[in-house]
């Protein structure tokens, strides 16, 4: 029984930091129909930029993150008007291309600047606490907490304010959002900043736990898209849930199946499920 | 002085100069290799073309198919005691067997989902091939994969005598390609990646028009996947990654995505780059990437294309110029 609560446990924090990283790919394919591959290297920056700046100034661990959010959410300004915007009317292979481009650019990047070596980040909550059996380390929760805040932040900018309201009416129908005086621009380039401040928060949270290195965004980018294919493209209730399913299905995984297969498990579920839906569980009518 | 550069004229010089490479470079074993390995990739690339640039699916897992055409070699040639030809031939049916099964279920999704569907079933033939032990060797990956057997006299022990087998390849398999683009065939893959619904209303099947040119896609890179194998003779896991598709990618892309030369012209380049940029493995990417998305943002068509752009453009001003300076105000229409 304990095992079995220790692996829910587990199954939350994993679930968590996908949930994050899923909501910001699914905003951006909401908005602009773009299944950001490159979100994955927002992820990659978000958890450099955390770690060095720890590193090189020594200031607390949540002003490191203030500063990544800042960064990242820049970069992906920067990612949509530099190169998504000019692709704006192009077929959708060109987009997928340019995201491609982009991964390949910033992990060379990464590489250049920081090096190839697994870091690790310290935090001031690596204690260890034991509730009912179930052995926690105050990262873990952190990651629970941290994650609860920020989708009750996000869900209340989204419904309560006027640029979340301008967001959602682009998601539900774009030609109605241009038609009552939507810009276009400044809700893709707020899209891609939300994105970008969400990736920063979920890789300066994972990091503690999963260490620093230049192919960190790859398994996350992928399970990421399994999540928001699941939950249906551009639906964040349907990421929450999608998430928190894929974190529990791999944690449990690996405790009673194989920890090898782990991976496997999630990339399965997601070709079982698009061959069965092709458009992926929840999906609501033609994009 | 046009003439002279007409198409019929830059292949006939172009292929005689691929026949006439190893003499000049007999000697030097790593510039034939490399050579190679160029005409190698290029096969694979042409096959990306057909599904990617002419039917206008993006099929991510071509690396993977790539790798199931290397492993099957190297799995039939290393574990029993059949011919290479014969297990050449087996590889690319395996590796075309492979595609049609996922073939059915991924072009059931469309644009982004396929992509999406390929990239992921790529990453799991990846992850396949690295776990399964016992028959791909792991990550020790498979050793020992022996060069093709003779054929009669020939036999293909040197460098210069695997660069003309694999010549042979790739020319066949640029004629292939040529013949389906050029058919009514090909002009179907083209209808489909326009207008999916205009090719439907049309009366084309194209579920079916879809499957066949992924299929054929796939037994192009089962084949250079094959050659490969018996080309370096030991093969690992990594040659299904992702990394691996990005290249074929970038290479097709900067090429020239849906042109007939496009993936010759890429892959050379890129192939000959990659070496003279070897000491900057690592960052060979800073530059690199953002060529490919300037390539994407402002010549979608690549080299090729754009070297066609420009053609037409100068072809279209001496025209204008001509008809202007016969007659200078009025300009026939008839002449174009």
């Amino acid at each position: 029984m304990d095992l079995f609560l220790q692996q829910i446990f587990n199954g939350l924090t994993l679930g968590s930091i996908y949930t994050l990283v899923a909501i910001g790919l699914t905003l951006v394919f909401g908005i602009l129909h773009i299944p950001n591959f490159a979100h994955g290297s927002l992820y990659l920056i978000g958890g450099y930029v955390t770690l060095m700046v720890m590193k090189a100034t020594g200031v607390h661990y949540f002003i490191a993150i203030i500063v990544s959010i800042l960064v990242v959410a820049l970069l992906g300004v920067l990612m949509e008007r530099i190169v998504f915007h000019p692709l704006r009317n192009s077929p959708p292979i060109h987009d997928n291309i340019a995201a491609i481009g982009m991964v390949l650019f910033f992990e060379a990047l990464v590489q250049l600047i920081w090096g190839t070596e697994y870091q690790r980040m310290l935090t001031p909550f690596g204690n260890n606490i034991s509730i009912a059996g179930v052995a926690m380390t105050g990262q873990r929760i952190l990651v629970i907490v941290v994650t609860v805040i920020v989708v009750v932040l996000l869900t209340l900018f989204l419904k309560k304010t006027m640029m979340g309201a301008s967001i959602l009416a682009m998601a539900q129908n774009r030609e109605a959002a241009f038609l009552v005086g939507i810009n276009a621009n400044k809700v893709a380039m707020m899209t891609f900043a939300i994105a970008g401040a969400l990736a920063a928060i979920a890789a300066s949270i994972a990091s503690p736990i999963n260490l620093v290195f230049p192919a960190m965004g790859h398994l996350v980018i992928l399970k990421a898209f399994v999540v928001v294919i699941i939950g249906g493209m551009g639906s964040i209730p349907g990421a929450i849930i999608a998430g928190l399913i894929l974190g529990l299905t791999e944690s449990m995984g690996a405790t009673y199946i194989s920890n090898d297969y782990k991976d496997i498990i999630a990339f399965l579920l997601l070709i079982i499920i698009m061959t069965v839906r092709p458009k992926g569980l929840f999906a609501k009518g033609v994009y | 002085m046009e003439k002279i550069f007409n198409q019929r004229n830059v292949i006939i010089v172009l292929i005689i100069f691929a026949l006439v490479f190893p003499i000049i470079y007999a000697d030097n074993r790593y510039v034939m290799h490399v050579m190679t390995l160029g005409f190698i990739f290029t096969i694979s690339v042409y096959g990306m073309n057909i599904i990617a640039g002419y039917t206008g699916q993006l099929s991510l897992a071509h690396a993977g198919f790539f790798a199931i055409g290397a492993y099957s070699l190297g799995i039939i040639t290393t574990k029993t005691e059949i011919n290479f030809w014969l297990a050449l031939l087996l590889s690319v049916l395996i590796t075309s067997a492979a595609g049609f099964v996922l073939g059915l279920f991924a072009l059931r999704t469309k644009e982004h989902f396929f992509a999406i569907y390929t990239l992921i079933v790529g990453y799991l033939i990846y992850l396949m091939i690295d776990k399964w032990d016992e028959l791909t060797g792991g990550v020790r990956g498979l050793i020992g994969i022996p060069i093709p057997d003779p054929i009669g006299p020939l036999t293909f022990e040197t460098a210069t005598s695997m660069y003309y087998l694999v010549l042979v390849f790739l020319l066949v398999s640029i004629f292939v390609a040529v013949r389906i683009v050029k058919s009514l065939t090909g002009r179907t893959y083209i209808a489909i990646r326009n207008s999916e619904e205009l090719a439907q209303t049309l009366g084309i099947n194209t579920r079916f028009n879809k499957l066949v040119s992924f299929v054929i896609s796939v037994a192009f890179a089962g084949l250079a996947g094959a050659l490969y194998a018996s080309l370096t003779r030991f093969i690992g896991p990594e040659i299904a990654g992702t990394n691996m598709v990005f290249s074929f990618l970038m290479y097709l892309i900067v090429g020239g995505i849906g042109t007939l030369s496009g993936p010759l012209v890429g892959t050379m380049l890129f192939v000959w780059l990659e070496q003279f940029l070897k000491g900057y493995q690592e960052y060979q990417m800073l530059i690199f990437g953002p060529i490919l998305i300037l390539i994407v943002i402002f010549s979608p068509t690549g080299i090729v294309g754009g070297f066609y752009k420009l053609k037409d453009k100068l072809q279209n001003f001496r025209k204008i110029k001509k008809s202007r300076s016969a007659k200078p105000v009025t300009l026939n229409s008839d002449e174009k």
